[in-house]
């Protein structure tokens, strides 16, 4: 089975970030930037497939500029065997990304494509979504556990979902679309080895023209702004006075 | 104009999210129809059809769409589609679920999880976990739009809109539902608490999350906690509150024994009231707290369990 994951380029996860003066959007300049988490979990769950011996092939896929090579070097020294890199320098929409990505899936026919549910700056949580809709295949969203062989019927892959109230479990035909919540695994950390390896593993560029893609998008980003500050408050000195404040003052108890 | 929302149901009970999207879709204007899609969902209609504001409820009503699946409410939604200018849900798991397969079968973009109305065309929306808030237009023809229900106030009841059920059965041989495991918990569900009490690394084990319980039992209260918290092994990680996490907006949201790390300040800090209790005097999570209060937490929660 050959399994297909998406990642993104996107700001590391600690980073404070700052808005540009202009409020044109936020400044990337010098900013650390890293794997979208979704994303390493995304990697990590295709390859527990493939050490389980379900998943044959995996290949990365990223869409971005050329830095984003970088996290295409990472999910092969995680264990992807071969990486394609749309290479495109505008600021691309959910839309266009799924579209990118249907390209690539009509070319290289996934069994499974693996994207995380959200990237953490755009927080949009569509692309899995949307890539599913494009290319006719069923969705299993937010992932808390994605199932094969025993208990699961040939041709199906079985996940678990988060949803609100829990979890759902549903059966989707392959080939299927299936989007990483936090709790389907925990990450495995490139050994060096691996990561000298990873620099010889295969990496195909190709362009948004040769998928017959145009770089569009309905959506025009206005203005970014900083959110309202948070005041702090006062320290209270005892809970009693705490719970005085919270009746009385605040008036939430 | 004319605005379609997609109602959620669980149950047979109409969701409570639905009637903020309302207050979206009102503050969007034009006329406002509601989808209700779902196996036996009489009742929930019913209810739709008091939601103020609403014009028309639409009901389909066919196990084809017993399990909110997205691939046949996807397709149903696309049959709706071109009698309306906006398609609205609530940002919750069905709603982020089902919206973005609708816009992609029609080819536009979709907006998530808006937290403002500047016209009918244009929102603002947060980005990077709520550290920025982009201001976004759209030139589709079609708006698809989720909404952060915490950012609108919801509808009252008193209407009294026409009830008119719908023929249109999707396929649905994409995928099948096998079951469901919803949390049997008193507590409310994290996402939509008033009040959240949330543990971090000072909590020491997971034992000690006990100490959190009388006191959300008291305060009908979800239990949340920070990223260390899990990464310590203490609690699960659907506890997290955080950028990574869930995204919580409460009336009240009590952080005890947690830093404030950015990371985990994305999660919370649109909250109404923030109160901190934490032995480290400097900690960051002061700067945003209404309320501190330093001290050791062991001391502090039993004290504030039998006060409440």
């Amino acid at each position: 089975m050959k399994v297909l994951v998406a990642v993104k380029r996107v700001i590391d996860y600690n980073v404070k970030i700052r808005v540009k003066a202009d409020h044109s959007d936020v400044d990337l300049t010098n900013v650390k930037m890293a794997m979208n988490p979704f994303c390493e979990i995304a990697v990590e769950e295709a390859v527990r497939l493939k050490e389980k011996g379900v998943a044959s092939e995996i290949v990365a896929v990223t869409v971005g500029p050329k830095a984003a090579q970088e996290q295409l070097r990472t999910a092969l020294a995680l264990g992807a065997d071969r990486a394609i890199h749309v290479e495109t320098d505008e600021r691309v929409e959910s839309l266009t990304v799924a579209k990118l990505l249907k390209g690539v899936v009509d070319e290289e026919k996934p069994d499974l494509v693996i994207l995380g549910k959200q990237a953490i700056d755009t927080d949009n949580n569509q692309t899995g979504q949307m890539l599913a809709a494009l290319t006719d295949m069923g969705q299993g969203t937010f992932a808390s556990e994605v199932a094969f062989g025993e208990g699961v019927e040939a041709g199906e892959v079985r996940v678990t979902r988060e949803i609100d109230g829990g979890l759902q479990t549903v059966a989707l035909k392959l080939p299927a679309v299936v989007t990483t919540d936090l709790r389907l695994n925990e990450p495995r950390y490139a050994k060096l080895p691996d990561i000298m390896k990873a620099k010889k593993k295969p990496l195909e560029t190709k362009t948004p023209e040769a998928l017959g893609v145009a770089v569009s998008s309905g959506l025009t980003l206005l203005k970014v702004e900083t959110p309202a500050e948070r005041k702090g408050g006062v320290k209270v000195g005892s809970v009693d006075e705490l719970i005085d404040k919270l009746k009385n003052e605040a008036k939430v108890l | 104009m004319s605005i379609l929302v997609l109602a959620e149901h669980h149950n047979g009970q109409l969701a409570a999210g639905t009637a903020h999207v309302v207050g979206a879709a009102r503050a969007i204007g034009g006329d406002i129809d509601l989808l209700v899609a779902g196996e036996n969902v009489g009742g929930v209609a019913e209810a739709a059809a008091r939601l103020d504001g609403v014009a028309r409820v639409r009901v389909a009503d066919n196990p084809a769409y017993a399990h909110q699946l997205p691939e046949p409410l996807a397709d149903l939604l696309v049959a709706l589609a071109d009698e309306y200018s906006h398609v609205l849900a609530a940002a919750s798991t069905e709603g982020k679920n089902v919206l973005p397969r609708l816009a992609a079968l029609k080819d536009v973009s979709q907006i998530s999880e808006i937290l403002g109305v500047e016209s009918a065309d244009t929102f603002t929306r947060p980005i990077y976990a709520g550290n920025a808030i982009a201001t976004v237009q759209s030139s589709d023809p079609l708006k698809v739009i989720t909404v952060r229900t915490t950012a609108f106030d919801a509808v009252s009841e008193g209407g009294a809109a026409s009830i008119e059920a719908l023929d249109y059965i999707a396929d649905s041989a994409r995928s099948r539902f096998i079951g469901e495991e919803l949390a049997q918990s008193e507590r409310p569900e994290l996402g939509g608490a008033r009040v959240v009490i949330s543990g971090g690394r000072g909590m020491g084990n997971g034992d000690n999350f006990k100490l959190l319980d009388g006191i959300a039992d008291k305060l009908g209260a979800a239990v949340g906690a920070s990223r260390a918290a899990v990464d310590a092994g203490f609690v699960p990680n659907d506890m997290q509150v955080g950028q990574t996490g869930k995204i919580v907006a409460p009336d009240l949201y009590i952080a005890v024994g947690i830093s404030g790390a950015i990371q985990h300040l994305a999660g919370m800090k649109d909250s109404k009231v923030i109160v901190a209790i934490n032995k480290d005097d400097d900690a960051p999570i002061f700067q945003v707290a209404d309320y501190g209060l330093v001290g050791d937490l062991f001391e502090i929660l039993p004290e504030l369990e039998q006060k409440l």
